[in-house]
């Protein structure tokens, strides 16, 4: 089975070196891309791989490049790498950027080029200081071998690519946070439209995208399209990095084929619960997305075939619930975090989030009414889709509304007999 | 403005070279913070209004980015900060007991610092090695599938060392 993704990966995870990686291959498709195609015809191959963007969203990619305005204008553009991985139970990127660094250079550079940027930036997590310091050793690597600067391979095309840290808050992976940071600013998102692609960084047309998914491009461009939609088991091409975490046997990261089904990642990759535990439930792509049954084990990790089961596919990374773990406790630790990490820009993040902490606080200390379940719903709602700047306040709702659908007994467990709770 | 006088020459060097990476240099802030707290530990106000007059900020600005971030900090820290995750596939694999113990072992509560200065607890959201969890971050370094005898262990081994930073 092809893993392209990971297929260099040493097992003691130590980088990529150039050699290496151009020995597997490595920069041919940049080649290919600079000598044999032209930007429309990168970004018509990967509009036709059906790479979905691997950051959680699953947008087209393809489709987020052709919407950069192309031609011969000279204005600026800028690609930028969304490297801020913080979704709780996220451990995916880190990888592909400490053990391959040179996947994602060549990735980002077949991207500027498509989309015609002459500079691009890689936003980066602050605590991920070996991802740093690998990521800086192989951007001076690709410098002196002409795969970044001017005339990159002899074309007439030129990139520089800029490592940018960050100093830690989560609301800079949401795309237009991002950019303001980027710029200095505060991590405040702003309102869509205009979109990235026309007005993004410093007001110029700007692609943002996943570490996961600039890494699937060189693999498309070098082996095709038909190769790529091959790697697919269901709806979705390609593999994609899933990982788990939790009570199983084995956590850890495995490359599969988009449309496993979860029960392989589970039960066979992470060998199944350890002794003791059984599974209760997971979120299965991060602490933003649906908590989902055992029964849903048999569903494809396709991007359609989660939402039509009321979750999402989000990272692809799951954290496994077992039965000795409160789900009422995790959805509070959960919502703890998204209220810190909410940057206060709109009120039904700023306010509702600190208020569901409150409620569950509350719950837990034995001070909760039976109203305050309904509240909780209600809250989840006001914080749903289109009520807020950006994705934190629904992605936060996701687990919330799910753990009262699923998990309702427990909920009302620590509820009190509704005559004694009015008097507190 | 006295901009030597408070910031080094190697700081203000390597801050302006951070500002050439962009057209505009305030998209260096948070790098210039990062750069003055490498070799002070800290930004103090004297530090954050020189390097917003470097890069072209008013202090209050500057101030307002500063604030922003958890690992830009505004206040004095030990020599090495101790990172708990926090989040949650930590908190399932036991890092309310890992940090308890840190607790106890180091006689601070977590935003506190030693009295020897040595060492700051701080909580951290996920640092991203949920499957190695319960992680704590040093420094720069991942501790991974922390236990109480790994943390002193680690206490231990750095009682020597962890001076010069």
């Amino acid at each position: 089975m092809d893993r392209p993704l990971t297929q260099n990966i040493k097992p003691d995870l130590s980088p990529v070196t150039l050699d290496d990686y151009r020995r597997a291959g490595g920069y041919e498709g940049l080649a290919k891309a600079l000598k044999e195609m032209a930007p429309a015809d990168v970004i018509g191959a990967v509009k036709d791989s059906g790479l979905r963007g691997r950051g959680g969203a699953g947008f087209p990619t393809g489709v987020k490049w052709s919407l950069v305005p192309q031609g011969e204008s000279a204005e600026q553009k800028y690609v930028v790498v969304n490297a801020d991985e913080m979704e709780p139970g996220t451990f995916k990127d880190r990888l592909l950027m400490e053990a391959d660094p040179h996947q994602l250079i060549e990735g980002v550079v077949i991207a500027a080029y498509a989309v015609q940027a002459d500079t691009a930036y890689i936003f980066l997590r602050g605590e991920y200081h070996l991802s740093a310091s690998r990521l800086e050793q192989a951007l001076g690597e690709a410098r002196s071998a002409a795969y970044l600067g001017k005339n990159i391979l002899g074309s007439d095309f030129d990139l520089e690519i800029h490592l940018h840290t960050s100093a830690g808050r989560y609301i800079c992976g949401e795309e237009t946070a991002l950019l303001n940071s980027l710029e200095g600013k505060r991590a405040i998102p702003r309102a869509k439209p205009p979109f990235p692609q026309i007005s993004g960084l410093w007001g110029r047309p700007t692609v943002v995208n996943n570490v996961e998914t600039f890494c699937n491009v060189p693999h498309i461009i070098r082996n095709g399209v038909d190769w790529y939609r091959g790697l697919g088991r269901g709806e979705d091409a390609g593999t994609k990095l899933f990982g788990a975490s939790g009570r199983v046997k084995k956590p850890g990261l495995w490359e599969l084929p988009m449309g496993t089904p979860i029960r392989v990642l589970i039960e066979e990759c992470a060998g199944g619960m350890q002794e003791g535990y059984t599974l209760r439930g997971f979120l299965p792509g991060g602490a933003s997305t649906d908590f989902l049954l055992p029964e849903h084990l048999d569903l494809p990790m396709d991007f359609d075939a989660m939402m039509k089961a009321g979750s999402r596919l989000g990272t692809g990374t799951m954290i496994v619930l077992d039965d000795q773990t409160c789900p009422v406790r995790m959805v509070l630790n959960l919502e703890r975090f998204f209220a810190q990490e909410s940057c206060g820009w709109c009120t039904p993040c700023r306010d509702g989030l600190p208020w569901v902490v409150e409620l569950l606080e509350g719950l837990l200390a034995g001070r909760g009414r039976p109203e305050d379940l309904d509240q909780l719903e209600q809250l989840a709602r006001l914080m749903g889709p289109g009520n807020t700047f950006c994705a934190l306040a629904p992605g936060a709702a996701e687990p919330l509304q799910s753990a009262l659908k699923y998990f309702r007994a427990d909920f009302e467990r620590y509820l009190k007999p509704a005559s004694t709770a009015r008097v507190a | 403005m006295n901009e030597t006088r408070i910031l080094s020459e190697q700081e203000t060097a390597e801050i302006l070279a951070a500002a050439g990476h962009y057209p505009d240099k305030s998209a260096a802030s948070v790098e210039a913070l990062k750069i003055v707290q490498k070799y002070r530990g800290w930004v103090s106000d004297e530090a954050l209004k020189t390097v917003a007059g470097l890069l072209e900020m008013s202090p209050d600005e500057l101030d307002g980015v500063a604030t922003f971030y958890n690992l830009i900090f505004r206040r004095p820290v030990g020599e090495n900060v101790i990172l708990c995750c926090d989040s949650v596939s930590c908190w399932m694999l036991g890092a309310d007991r890992i940090r308890e113990h840190l607790s106890e072992r180091l006689g601070i509560g977590l935003g506190e610092t030693t009295a020897d200065g040595r060492y700051t607890l701080l909580p951290i959201v996920c640092l991203g090695a949920c499957d190695r969890a319960p992680v704590l971050m040093v420094g720069e370094e991942l501790y991974e599938d922390v236990d109480e005898s790994k943390i002193d262990e680690l206490l231990k081994r750095n009682g020597q060392t962890w001076t010069d930073r």
